[in-house]
């Protein structure tokens, strides 16, 4: 049982609300992330869950009609603030996206991508570095023999662990994850739940999710959304042997979905 | 029942019969230039026709190479111009514009898309042609008439405008967010992300969109002839008149019918105009299909 | 850090100054047409035609011009149409093996490459072979074979995007396969079939170069398929080097009225498919 005066803050919402084309996606979330847990975000499909999470590095600023409002804190800094530098911000936080979105590039260089834009150039260090980072996401044994194929040739399951590798590449301090399972076969999201189970030990994980035994497996702390409103947030046994909203309670016992 | 089944056959045959007619008439084009201009190849030989730089119809001289050279230039300088405004601004139009600004431009670019290319011609000679002789070649230090090289090139180049950008900016548009979001999220800027995500993954359409301008340019006939000057020696400068391939012919209409050589040496250079463009499709081709290969997503 | 942010910002800048570049020039072609032509339009070019005083200033219209562009467009798409819609139901799998309809295809797409100057000089070799010479009929045959690769490619492209389902349920109904390509596959393909062929027509209608010596030129209306006749970018064509600021501007004012039709065409063929799409089985 962690005690409450040990949670560090990673992330944290102030009344932050989302417009999308004249929809009320997200209402007045105030959340808080705790450092070097896994937070797993849950509710039902169109509730807003991937919108905050993807609120958290700002790519919501590549969609248009995109309203929002309120602050976001990543480490007491609101990431709104006009002297950001949003692709630094960004490259704290990784991204985990549903289905995997290989660069169009080879194997090899979908991990090296992001440190060679971080000024990473030199061949032995990025050898080395690319090595790491498989190995990291346990997809090393598979592709070593190949890492200059195209990304694409990989089977799905490959190649979400190589946009995870990617994703850790850069370093960064936090890992967004949007289902990452959701287009998986069974044994390639066992995997990554495995590896998420890994990260969270340096990283801080948030996790959107929409199967409640993958967030009872895997969180530390639960953001319960409905409607574009948390109703509920925690740790994640008190909120799913205890919840204290009847909708959460609902949600928990499969009433609603 | 009897009378439907025949109705399938023959309709069927009739369908048959205009798609055999669509394939022959790739050949009978090419067969027929080319039999048009056995005539002239049988007195000259063809590397004499292309590398010679006589061009004297009168005196029975029909050396290709000043309009060869020119057609390489103005083709070759209008894509020069057309290639990096047209890619930034299809990256402009689909990554950074905001939404609204979208909706206006781009239905303004399929409308210049339609205009007639004698329309751009007019405008061009009207309007260009007086810039370039008043101000531009003075500031060079050069006499020039406003037609030349330069002129046609620009000219072009902006008829090409609006078919790379429309082309493009659906392929950009046309990437999943998630693949950006990916580059973003490893801490990308947004050019980088457009330099070495995006570019590479619509590699294939902006290809087909380039060769696409390519065979715009290198076919153009009638705008190009209004303001190229239309004379076939090798061009000092580029600010001095010339002559291309497609403009020749439009310009020697009328004279030639007379001159049996000379109509067999422009079938000539219809020939060539259509082995070229021919060389071009089966080009891109293949190359779109490694390209494919290479940067699928 | 400082380095990627500059070239983020140059980058930027150049991409607005490309976009400044190509929009100021098609903005002031579209401005030089629409005030040069607007201003010099007179009621004569709708009602009279042009008499050989007409290209150096006296009176006159380009009546024939504007009748010689639709007597030569209007025909030739009519033909296109009906020949690319053929050859593109008869690509379709059931009618063709793929291999040959790719190669089929492709050789379109080359014929859609060939500049139409070819289409002109081509076709004016069977007319001279014919006995025939310049005239409407050589004019409106040029301008079919110009259009049938744009008006097929088009067609093509919406009837592969017709569901293997929907053809499936045509021919469990007993539909043979030509039925099922006329009666089901048309109407579903039939927004990109009309945006084919508007696209074709646009095509044909400004198009010069493949007209110059097939229709020939010439002051009176077409009185048969054999007359030679005069088209509006040709007119353009004999008008703008003239040396007499009257009769450029009149370049322009044939140009204006070029540019409405084009324009009327784009606009009536996103109506229309508009409208056809509410046919469509999604």
């Amino acid at each position: 049982m962690i005690k409450k005066s040990d949670i560090h803050i990673h992330i944290e919402t102030k009344n932050l609300n989302v417009y999308y084309d004249n929809n009320y996606v997200l209402k007045n979330v105030n959340i808080e992330i705790p450092t070097k847990q896994l937070t797993a975000i849950i509710g039902p499909s169109g509730c807003g869950k991937t919108t905050l999470l993807k609120s958290f590095n700002r790519l919501l600023d590549l969609r248009d009609n995109i309203k929002t409002s309120g602050e976001i804190l990543v480490d007491g800094e609101n990431i709104f603030d006009s002297r950001v530098d949003v692709p630094d911000m960004r490259k704290k936080m990784g991204l985990l996206s549903q289905k995997p979105y290989p660069l169009p590039m080879s194997i090899y260089n979908n991990v090296a991508y992001g440190l060679r834009i971080h000024g990473k150039k030199n061949a032995k260090e990025l050898d080395s570095a690319v090595k790491h980072y498989l190995q990291e996401a346990g997809l090393w044994n598979e592709v070593k023999d190949r890492l200059h194929d195209p990304a694409s040739r990989l089977s799905v399951g490959q190649q979400q662990r190589l946009c995870l590798a990617r994703a850790i590449a850069v370093e960064p301090e936090v890992v967004l994850c949007d289902e990452p399972t959701s287009a998986l076969d069974p044994i390639a999201a066992q995997q990554i739940e495995k590896l998420l189970l890994k990260l969270k030990k340096e990283y801080t994980v948030v996790l959107v999710t929409h199967t409640l035994r993958q967030a009872k497996r895997l969180a530390d702390h639960v953001v319960f959304l409905y409607f574009g409103k948390v109703v509920e947030q925690g740790p994640a046994d008190e909120v799913f042997n205890n919840p204290k909203d009847p909708k959460t309670k609902a949600y928990i016992d499969g009433d609603i979905s | 029942m009897n009378k439907r089944k025949l109705r399938d056959f023959i309709g069927t045959k009739l369908m048959f019969t205009v798609t055999i007619f669509a394939s022959l008439l790739f050949f009978a084009i090419f067969l027929i230039l080319l039999y048009k201009s056995i005539f002239i190849l049988e007195t000259q030989s063809i590397a004499e026709l292309l590398f010679s730089s006589l061009w004297n119809p009168e005196k029975g001289e029909f050396g290709l190479y000043p309009i060869i050279i020119g057609t390489i230039l103005v083709t070759g300088i209008s894509l020069i111009i057309a290639i990096p405004i047209s890619l930034l601004s299809a990256v402009y139009i689909a990554e950074y514009a905001p939404g609204k600004i979208r909706r206006v431009i781009r239905p303004f670019l399929d409308v210049l898309a339609g205009v007639p290319s004698v329309v751009y011609g007019l405008c061009a000679f009207l309007f260009l042609v007086p810039l370039v002789k008043d101000v531009i070649a003075p500031w060079f230090g050069i006499e020039s008439t406003g037609l030349c090289i330069l002129t046609a090139s620009v000219t072009l180049a902006i008829m090409v405008f609006p078919i790379i950008i429309s082309l493009c900016v659906e392929s950009f548009s046309a990437i999943p967010i998630e693949l950006k979001e990916a580059s973003l999220s490893v801490g990308a800027t947004k050019w980088e992300t457009v330099k070495k995500v995006i570019f590479r993954a619509s590699a294939p359409s902006i290809i087909s969109a380039v060769l696409l301008g390519f065979g715009r340019a290198f076919g153009e006939t009638i705008a190009v002839n209004m303001v190229v000057g239309g004379i076939p020696r090798i061009p000092s400068s580029l600010l001095h008149p010339g002559q291309t391939l497609a403009s020749l012919i439009a310009s020697a209409y009328g004279e030639m019918m007379s001159v049996p050589l000379y109509e067999s040496a422009l079938m000539l250079v219809a020939l060539i105009l259509f082995v070229v463009v021919l060389l071009f499709n089966v080009l891109a081709v293949v190359v779109l299909r490694r390209a494919k290969r290479r940067w699928s997503y | 850090m400082n380095r990627r942010i500059l070239e983020e910002k140059i980058f930027k800048i150049l991409m607005l100054a490309s976009v400044f570049i190509v929009m100021g020039s098609l903005v002031i072609i579209i401005g030089l047409v629409v005030f040069n032509g607007g201003s010099s339009l007179t009621i004569e070019m709708f009602t009279q035609t042009s008499g050989g005083g007409y290209y150096l200033g006296r009176g006159g219209g380009i009546l024939n011009a504007i009748l010689g562009s639709l007597f030569l467009a209007l025909p030739a798409t009519a033909l296109a149409c009906l020949i690319g819609l053929g050859i593109a139901l008869y690509l379709q799998r059931e009618f063709t093996h793929p291999r040959i309809s790719a190669f089929i295809r492709l050789s379109l797409d080359i014929l859609w490459g060939i500049p139409s100057i070819v289409y002109g000089i081509f076709c004016l070799m069977i007319m001279v072979f014919i006995g025939i010479g310049t005239s409407l009929l050589a004019g409106i045959i040029a301008l079919t074979l110009l259009e049938i690769p744009i008006i097929t490619r088009y067609m093509d492209e919406s009837i592969k995007m017709v569901s293997i389902e929907l053809k499936e349920g045509a021919y469990s109904l007993g539909s043979t396969k030509f039925e099922t390509a006329v009666k089901v596959v048309r109407r579903q393909a039939l927004p990109g079939i009309i945006a084919g062929v508007l696209l074709g027509l646009g095509r044909g209608i400004g198009d010069a170069a493949s007209i110059l010596f097939t229709a020939g030129f010439s002051d009176r209306i077409p009185g048969s398929l054999f007359d030679s006749t005069a088209a509006l970018p040709t007119m353009i064509y004999h008008l703008y080097a003239s040396p007499y600021p009257l009769v450029r501007q009149r370049a322009y004012a044939a140009a204006f009225i070029l540019v409405v039709i084009v324009l009327s065409i784009s606009i009536v063929s996103r109506a229309l498919s508009k409208r056809y799409t509410k046919f469509v089985i999604r």
